[in-house]
């Protein structure tokens, strides 16, 4: 794994000389000397992929750095109290609301998105024609060029005033699972947990769904035709070779769909109304989210306030974090595999 | 798995035969019909009602009907076969049913807003809750927030793509890189936001900018250059490269040389596609630019005398916010106006984009 291994692309061409200008192996082709003007611009390529690193690294130091004076003043337990206090006078603030309703809306979310994601990425790659499927993956991808303030403007315009009826019926006939419980005497204005993890849901849609598709169409055509030169129906095909290959494709995708849903500001942040304070009933009483908590107190917050606030976007961080890890894990042990 | 056309009529087949009884090409509509037909009567006939409700129940109606007649004719194979036919081609109607409705109520909200006036005015000196002003300041500083981004990010992303693939390729670093670049998908918008402040506003002690949400706008565009880059020069043919070196041309200058240009329409459209992506982006600007009735050209406007930039998606936000609520108000309609505008922008990027995909190809 050190320098002089073959390099993938450029498998032995030009020799890559290594950084330090030590000689070239005997034996090996060495097309030229190091020149100046490979040395630069191998350097400042190598510069930019440190970019990345540097940025990650500085984003965790950041934020901890800010974190920790917040979390010293704080006179509540940071994780199980539910209100967001930082500026008053014995400091109080707490993530629990916020963990509450952003891990009920990504998983609303998720319970959703990830059953018709895999029904899309089927029909595109198994059941439409030929001709038209690239096409069909286009509109469906177009979902995800919808910018998330225009999901929240949709989703309090016209989904919330609409999903009453939904509320209602599900109060009826499940009312005895407290999920679905609406247990209040005015009508229901629907900006709740449920209507979010809706919007969530088809904003993560795309992502899922592309994701499947790719996989499902990787599939080895010999396994898919073997099932069915042996007589398997199409879905008998899917569920024996399709699905199988694809699961952790599938995991995996939708875990990244889970960390999107978990970081999504704006459209939460406007269908959503802001109640600090945890409650199972998702048709009712509204919540408040780690990226919408940020998004409307920076404003009002004083220093301990915008610190407090940059501790919780460090809790985001490191869910995110860990979700997106785990989905990458799960990705590159297939690609090894 | 086709429905054959017809069963062999006249002489039955006795015993198990290669082709079993199959239902005829017309059931299905059949069924559909019936089913739609049978709820048309129940809502007619009994208290049930709503549109909603109506589609749903048809539809499972319909899938009830069709399960069973299969079940029976066909045997448990094809049925379950047929249910999820029909299972996974609902999937993507309900998939397709959000994109539709918000394209349709977007376009029906916001086309009455627009208009020359609201495309080339600021909001100065307009009171919000009156008709009049317009999105032309934070059009002007859309373009200008994102154009400052990408500037950075472009050059950037390629290089770093570069890196990985002409040089890093197995290398254990690189293989950092590439893992951090896909985490670094992931980081949402308002975590690179929160960054942003901590760094340039509270520890260097800038002022909130323009630029500040450009900065913020390159952390969430970085990862999706790198990545399509990178696609777009694995897919280059080794044997330019080979040919290149062949004649002794340096590494740099074979990569400037031919592999850029190779790939060039790939990495333009990976860009494109990018800037879609952040154009969108409101939750970073809410933090790092603020809030500006007035037209703004310079990116670096920050001081009480010469507020920030506006843009699209937070003037959306603040008129939201004005509007307290009330979807038929003024700022509510300027809100959709300005929703309308951004969809639009970010679709013509897109197709642009696409486009350019289609006719720039690399070819072998």
């Amino acid at each position: 794994m050190r320098e002089r291994e073959p390099v993938g692309p450029t498998i032995g061409t030009a020799t890559t000389p290594s950084v330090g200008g030590g000689p070239p192996v005997a034996g090996e082709i060495s097309g030229a000397a190091v020149r100046p003007g490979d040395r630069v611009f191998r350097s400042l390529s190598v510069a930019a992929g440190a970019t990345v690193l540097l940025i990650m690294a500085a984003i965790a130091a950041f934020l901890i750095v800010r974190s920790v004076p917040a979390l010293r003043a704080n006179t509540a337990d940071f994780f199980t109290f539910e209100q967001w206090l930082p500026d008053e006078s014995p400091v109080q603030f707490g993530i629990a609301a916020l963990l509450f309703h952003t891990l009920m809306t990504g998983l609303l979310a998720m319970i959703m998105a990830v059953p018709v994601s895999i029904g899309v990425a089927l029909f595109i790659t198994y059941y439409a024609p030929r001709r038209v499927s690239s096409t069909l993956g286009y509109f469906v991808d177009l979902l995800a060029a919808v910018p998330s303030i225009v999901y929240g403007l949709w989703g309090f315009a016209f989904l919330a005033p609409n999903l009453t009826g939904l509320t209602l019926w599900l109060d009826k006939w499940f009312g005895w699972i407290p999920l679905f419980d609406y247990q209040l005497q005015n009508r229901p204005n629907n900006l709740t947990d449920f209507t979010a993890g809706i919007i969530l849901a088809i904003m993560i849609l795309p992502i899922i769904s592309s994701i499947s598709r790719e996989v499902f169409g990787q599939v080895p055509r010999d396994q898919v035709e073997a099932a069915l030169a042996l007589g398997a129906t199409r879905w008998e095909m899917i569920r024996t070779s399709v699905l199988p290959f694809g699961r952790s494709g599938v995991v995996s995708a939708s875990i990244l769909g889970l960390g999107r849903a978990l970081g999504e500001t704006l459209a939460v942040t406007i269908v959503l109304s802001t109640v600090y304070g945890i409650s199972w009933h998702i048709t009712q009483s509204g919540g408040v989210t780690f990226a919408m908590n940020i998004a409307l107190k920076y404003g009002e917050a004083g220093t301990v306030g915008t610190n407090a606030l940059i501790a919780s976007g460090l809790c985001l961080f490191i869910i995110t974090l860990a979700v997106n890890f785990s989905a990458q894990l799960i990705i590159r042990r297939r690609k090894g595999a | 798995m086709a429905v054959s056309a017809e069963p062999r009529t006249g002489v039955p087949t006795p015993g198990p035969s290669l082709r079993g009884r199959t239902l005829p090409t017309y059931a299905l509509p059949g069924f559909a019909v019936a089913a739609v037909l049978l709820t048309l009567l129940l809502w007619a006939t009994t208290g049930f009602a709503g549109r909603a409700g109506f589609v749903v129940f048809a539809l499972l109606l319909f899938v009830a009907l069709q399960t069973l007649v299969s079940f029976g004719v066909e045997g448990r194979r094809q049925a379950v076969n047929r249910l999820f036919t029909t299972l996974v081609t609902v999937a993507f109607l309900i998939a397709l049913t959000p994109l539709v409705l918000i394209v349709w109520y977007t376009v029906k909200e916001g086309a009455g807003a627009i208009s020359d006036h609201f495309l080339t005015h600021s909001m100065f000196r307009v009171d919000p809750s009156e008709p009049g002003g317009g999105i032309y300041h934070a059009i002007v500083g859309t373009l200008i927030q994102t154009a400052l981004a990408t500037v950075i990010a472009a050059p950037l992303g390629v290089l770093a793509a570069i890196y990985l693939v002409e040089y890093g390729a197995g290398r254990r670093f690189a293989r950092a890189v590439s893992f951090f670049v896909d985490v670094m998908t992931g980081v949402p918008s308002i975590v690179a936001g929160l960054f942003i402040y901590a760094f340039w506003i509270l520890a260097l002690g800038f002022q909130k900018s323009g630029f500040a949400g450009s900065l913020a706008l390159l952390i969430l565009m970085l990862p999706v250059i790198i990545r399509s880059t990178e696609e777009m020069l694995k897919i280059v043919p080794n044997d330019l490269r080979e040919a290149s070196y062949a004649l002794g041309v340096p590494k740099w200058r074979t990569i400037l040389r031919v592999v850029l240009p190779t790939a060039i329409g790939g990495i333009v459209t990976g860009i494109m596609l990018g800037v879609a992506r952040i154009m969108g982006e409101t939750a970073p600007l809410l933090l790092l630019v603020g809030i500006n009735q007035r037209i703004e050209f310079n990116p670096f406007a920050g001081t009480a005398e010469q507020v920030p930039q506006e843009s699209l998606p937070t003037f959306i936000f603040e008129q939201f916010q004005l509007a307290a609520g009330n979807t038929d108000s003024e700022p509510f309609q300027r809100a959709w106006g300005a929703a309308l505008v951004l969809i639009v922008i970010i679709g013509l990027l897109s197709a642009v984009a696409r486009l350019i995909a289609r006719f720039a190809r690399v070819r072998g």
